[in-house]
């Protein structure tokens, strides 16, 4: 059967109205759900952006990152550091005194955060322009070893830092609204790139690098430039979660290997290199995560106590991640978009079918 | 602090001490490695959980602390093999990437597995209760203090890497390990049974880890779940320092690594702190200008 296309006006038409549609569903919610199920909604759109812009990095231009979290530490120590208030910053240090300048600024949470993801991409390119001549399983370590790196020099870095203490007592600006509203922000800038000719130049990249080189594409400057755009996002996710958690510290489950292990769950998931499989990877991880509590408190089952086990989250996760792996690697989405074309054309398809 | 002779050579008995306990786990995801392209990153959490299988061993089945010692060993073998089984061969045809990623999911499942058995509190692993207090009786030798325990630990390394060559060199199953290494196809054309021979691979590599897993517990008494993650990824390091692929090439890259990093902190105290970057600076420049390492053969990329 043809596959049909609608004409591109009216899929921007659609898309604005989804977009309309969205914001209502969201504001609905935030009238009528009790806080925590706003948090959750919130985390979501924070999660959204992670995978969104691992999956740009791993499953669209086929770097196998493992150091996301060091951006994400990158972009929320950044702007937690610009949007505490001087004399916040003055109790919470402590240990030894923060540096000038950080130590008297003060900046609203929209500029910190735009800071935030601007520094994390300074850093993926830093770490980009040496790494990015590596391949496959050697980049996977040294991006992991550069994550690893992060944290530690977050530890030892007292005077900017605050080391193993973390900065606490951040504001909660992080909202619904901030979140979805970055998450939009994110999906049109990366959707755009991939559908452009650089978006097919990294497709191909992906396939195979050496046949890419062979058509003229400068496959380190575009890995590169997609490394960078990947972690500019994952900075800005940073600055959400930090003021979403209102407290951050370089602990492995805050922005360590286990926060990297976290993403690459939801974008396995969502499958590998789709946009879309990886906001609803990120919406299915944070429910499933939510849900896991129940394990990790004293429950009954057939009239037996079963004690709280603390770690049970994780383990139940770890399995499953593993066996989407061995059964189900498609994930979701594979590596195909819920696009308007699509929607069109299952629809034609149940239609011809009746 | 002044470097002296004596200090220097203090520095010296350690870092070949460390050396030796890298190179022992180096080898497993050299071998690995060699075999089938794949990064083991559950490697390290193996050797967290032969630990802990020496650990309760003694304190739960009041083995003898030989006996324990040995059992572990061979329980962190078949869990290499079990691994294998499970989660690695029914990818062996996949992307290579996609076994990567299992094997990550693999090490946070085995990480979590400890916490949810063993607990989350670290456990301490010292004498007398682990093992005689002999070990770690100091032995004057001119002017350094050496414990019994650092000749310990490098006589057991010594014996298991020669124990491995022998193994990898004199018989028929070694054989068949190098033959797959080169072309694992053409190998189970000659009728090897190649998926037995990996799982030895895993067994052994594994086993190798288990065994350095309770070494190290024995020089830094403090078993934990996440004990194995560092370790592990240093000793990956160290393996492509040598060549990975290669087990002589894992033994130098692990003594180089262990002499480098405990020199560095000898020589600057201050970036004590800063000791695990060390490696990860080695790694990088390592692969941007001898990707292949020290001792390795030259991987040529197929088109």
């Amino acid at each position: 059967m043809q596959y049909r296309k609608l004409p591109t006006k009216l899929k921007v038409f659609l898309t604005i109205i989804f977009i309309i549609f969205m914001a209502f569903v969201l504001f609905l919610s935030q009238k009528f759900l009790d806080t925590y199920w706003i948090r959750i909604l919130t985390l979501i759109g924070i999660y959204g952006i992670m995978a969104v812009s691992l999956t740009f990095i791993n499953g669209i231009t086929g770097i196998f990152s493992l150091g996301h979290s060091g951006f994400v530490a990158i972009g929320a120590y950044t702007a937690a550091l610009l949007t505490m208030s001087i004399e916040q910053k003055q109790m919470s240090f402590f240990l030894k005194p923060l540096i000038w300048p950080l130590n008297s600024i003060q900046l609203d949470f929209l500029s910190a955060t735009i800071i935030a993801g601007i520094m994390a991409a300074i850093f993926a390119y830093l770490i980009g322009y040496p790494s990015l001549r590596l391949t496959g399983d050697y980049l996977a370590i040294t991006t992991l070893g550069f994550g690893e790196i992060v944290r530690i020099l977050i530890l030892n870095m007292i005077s900017v830092t605050n080391g193993p203490l973390g900065l606490k007592g951040l504001e909660e600006y992080t909202n619904i609204w901030w979140a979805w509203g970055w998450l939009l922000v994110t999906v049109l800038v990366i959707g755009s790139l991939v559908n452009s000719s650089y978006g097919r130049a990294l497709k191909a990249i992906r396939e195979d690098p050496i046949a890419a080189k062979a058509m003229g594409i400068n496959v380190t400057k575009h890995q590169l430039m997609a490394f960078v755009v990947g972690a500019f996002f994952a900075g800005i996710s940073g600055s959400l979660y930090a003021h979403w958690l209102t407290t951050i510290d370089p602990r492995p489950q805050t922005v360590g290997i286990l926060l990297t292990f976290n993403v690459l769950i939801m974008i396995v998931l969502g499958g590998l290199g789709s946009i879309t499989g990886a906001i609803f990877g990120a919406a299915a991880f944070a429910i499933l995560s939510e849900w896991l509590r129940i394990v990790e408190t004293p429950f009954k089952i057939f009239g037996i106590q079963v004690p709280a086990i603390s770690g049970m989250r994780l383990l139940v996760l770890s399995t499953i991640f593993i066996l989407v792996m061995l059964t189900w690697r498609r994930g979701i989405m594979g590596r195909s978009e819920l696009t308007w074309d699509g929607i069109y054309n299952f629809f034609l398809r149940l239609k011809r079918k009746h | 602090m002044r470097m002296t002779l004596p200090i220097f050579l203090q520095n010296l008995a350690n870092g070949i001490l460390l050396g030796g306990l890298y190179a022992l786990i180096a080898i497993g995801y050299s071998m690995v490695y060699g075999i089938l392209r794949l990064i083991n990153f559950a490697h390290g959490d193996i050797f967290m959980m032969g630990t802990y299988f020496a650990f309760y061993g003694i304190t739960l089945f009041l083995l003898p602390w030989w006996l324990a010692f040995v059992f572990a060993i061979i329980g962190a073998g078949i869990l290499g093999f079990l691994i294998d089984r499970i989660a690695y061969k029914p990818l062996r045809n996949a992307p290579r990437i996609s076994a990567l990623i299992t094997a990550i999911g693999m090490s946070i499942f085995l990480e979590s597995l400890a916490v949810v058995i063993f607990g989350g509190i670290p456990k301490s692993f010292a004498p007398p209760r682990i093992y005689p207090k002999f070990f770690s009786k100091m032995l004057q030798i001119g002017s350094i203090r050496v414990q019994i325990l650092t000749f310990f630990i490098l006589g057991i390394t010594a014996l298991l890497i020669t124990f491995l060559i022998w193994f990898v060199y004199k018989t028929k199953i070694g054989m068949a390990m190098r033959a797959i290494s080169t072309d694992i196809a053409t190998t189970a054309l000659m009728g090897v049974n190649v998926d037995f021979v990996i799982g030895i691979t895993f067994a052994i590599g594994s086993a190798l880890a288990g065994a350095g897993g309770i070494l190290w517990a024995m020089k830094y008494p403090n078993v934990n779940p996440y004990m194995g993650f560092m370790p592990g990824l240093k000793a990956f390091i160290a393996a492509v320092i040598g060549g990975i692929g290669s087990i002589q090439g894992a033994m130098l890259g692990g003594f180089l690594l262990g002499m480098i990093e405990i020199m560095l902190v000898a020589f600057f105290p201050r970036f004590a702190g800063y000791r695990d970057i060390f490696a990860f600076i080695i790694l990088i420049l390592i692969l941007m200008y001898k990707p292949s390492g020290i001792l390795g053969a030259k991987l040529e990329e197929k088109v």
